[in-house]
């Protein structure tokens, strides 16, 4: 590996030193406040950092869950800080949060950052748009045709996709299917029986192209992460995880509004985050890549570069992204069997960060020393990328 | 027994300042679009500036109503309001103007809709005094 990219930058000041999820399932006991507190309490004892040493908050909840999240988590927890940030991505807005998180300490605005979620959607409701808003456009020009949110956004790209470059079910089957592979090892994952690609093709269609084991599971749950500077992280409790490369961005909100379908916002971060870090996609040992539905995953693997555009069912399609396949890809089960409790771009930094400490246990990838997540928010609204690294860049 | 309970009501446009004329126009079945006198592009939806040149010359001209199935996606699991309409075809038609809208694309057989398909508009009435742009295979 080479170092090309620019030296120096903020992304050198910073390390992730503590990750966790709060319970996941099924919660009627528990308020969205309550996971958004246990993940972070779990994240701070995983990176020995004590609570009255945060004085950055990053946070965002479900959509009908808590207003103001990083005042209101903050209230909660505790803490006073001098540097909040709510900015709402939606699935991605984590990656986001640890660019974020780096450029603040960096600037010496605050020291130890803390980014939390926490989401009851599954016992407690909160589906996404439809609505009578009709300040908002898609409120008005969207929402009367009844295209169910999200997985009929994602089936007009699918179907986009299959027109374009021939993919199909089978293909897309694929990834459900090997996502549920790694579950299998995955003792905190939501569904871990086996199913084959017959499963994902013959279970109920939701909206054409996409049936229901193509759709992301709905769970309640939370995490966090934990950032600080490079000199804090010589003190954690765990090895540092070190920010090679970061990138954010969106195309539109709502899906009327996208320009082409099948291009997803990681055409611009992919690149971006890659060039930070000096590296190629071919250099990267894990990837965890939003498994909002299957169709999200082979755009954005096409899209940061991993296969030529178009390619991604067949990318996909010879289990190279399954346990022991050449491409070790959202090992801890995805959103399609893991959990996804609303947004699930935090679990992916989470299993990043675990994959490169060699946390993982039987579904460790061996070696691992570069890590790519990426999340995808909205209606393939937006989206963050975040390399990272076991060792400094 | 349990009480049946009423099913909720279908997400309706509520017309404001900014798209008032558009769901008036629907009415007198004209589909119309704004178009920047500045830039000459066509917008959609309508807005109080253009998105491509930031002029607010923006002028409300009729549509020829014709345009492409962009995509489209066959809905079984309709969401609160649509659950017996379905399945139904939402999709995005790029009107022969430029700009793309969400629709409803009509067909006896929903098998016969592809991307690509030339398709022409006509207008559904869906309560509450506003009629909806859906289209369909062009006669
Ligand atoms: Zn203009």
């Amino acid at each position: 590996m080479t170092r090309a990219g620019p030296r120096d930058d903020f992304r050198d000041r910073v390390a992730i030193v503590g990750v966790a999820e709060s319970e996941l399932g099924h919660l009627p006991h528990r308020t969205e406040l309550q996971l958004h507190a246990r993940a972070a309490k779990r994240a701070l004892d995983d990176a020995g950092i004590a609570k009255s040493e945060v004085d950055g908050i990053l946070s965002i909840g479900s959509a009908r869950g808590v207003r103001f999240p990083s005042m209101q988590v903050a209230e909660y927890l505790g803490i006073v800080p001098s540097y909040s940030d709510s900015t709402s991505l939606g699935g991605c807005s984590f990656e986001a949060y640890v660019q974020h998180a780096a450029m603040a300490i960096a600037a010496g605005l605050c020291s130890v950052c803390l980014i939390t979620y926490g989401s009851t959607q599954r016992t407690g409701g909160g589906s996404f748009g439809g609505g009578a808003e009709p300040w908002l456009p898609a409120s008005q020009f969207e929402a009367p045709y009844g295209l169910p949110m999200m997985a009929g956004a994602y089936a007009l790209a699918a179907q986009r996709h299959m027109h374009l470059y021939g993919t199909t079910r089978e293909q897309l089957a694929r990834v459900a299917v090997a996502a549920r592979q790694w579950a299998a090892m995955n003792p905190l994952a939501f569904r871990r029986e086996p199913i084959t690609v017959e499963d994902v093709l013959a279970s109920a269609p939701v909206s054409s192209p996409l049936h229901r084991l193509d759709c992301c599971l709905v769970t309640d749950g939370g995490g966090a992460v934990v950032v600080t500077s490079r000199e804090r992280a010589r003190d954690t409790a765990k090895a540092p995880v070190y920010l090679w490369g970061s990138a954010e961005s969106h195309n539109q909100t709502s899906i009327g509004a996208m320009p082409e379908l099948t291009v997803t916002p990681a055409a611009i971060t992919g690149p971006r985050a890659f060039a930070g870090a000096g590296i190629t996609p071919a250099d990267i040992d894990v990837a965890q890549i939003y498994d909002s539905f299957t169709i999200t995953v082979l755009m954005t693997l096409e899209d940061l570069g991993f296969c030529p555009k178009g390619e991604g069912g067949r990318f996909v399609g010879d289990g190279r992204i399954a346990p022991g396949g050449a491409f070790p890809m959202n090992t801890q089960g995805g959103g399609l069997s893991y959990t996804h409790p609303g947004m699930f771009g935090i679990f992916l930094i989470t299993e990043a960060v675990r994959q490169l400490r060699g946390e993982c246990g039987e579904r460790q990838v061996a070696g691992a020393r570069l890590a790519l997540c990426h999340g995808t928010g909205g209606a393939l609204s937006s989206g963050a990328t975040l390399i990272l690294g076991s060792e400094p860049r | 027994m349990s009480t049946p309970t009423p099913s909720p009501a279908k997400p309706l446009p509520i017309p404001n300042t900014e798209t008032a004329p558009f769901w008036d126009a629907a009415r007198e079945g004209r589909l119309l679009v704004q178009r920047c006198r500045a830039c000459g592009e066509h917008i959609f939806y309508p807005r109080l500036l253009c998105p491509h040149c930031m002029s607010d010359a923006l002028e409300w001209v009729e549509t020829s109503g014709r345009g492409t199935v962009y995509s489209f996606t066959i809905v079984h699991k309709a969401p609160p309001g649509f659950r017996d309409e379905a399945p139904y075809a939402v999709g995005l038609v790029d009107l022969a103007e430029g700009p793309r809208l969400m629709t409803r694309i009509l067909a006896d057989d929903l098998d016969r809709i592809s991307v690509g398909l030339p398709v022409e508009v006509s207008f559904t009435s869906a309560g509450g005094g506003i009629d909806l742009p859906v289209f369909r295979a062009c006669s």
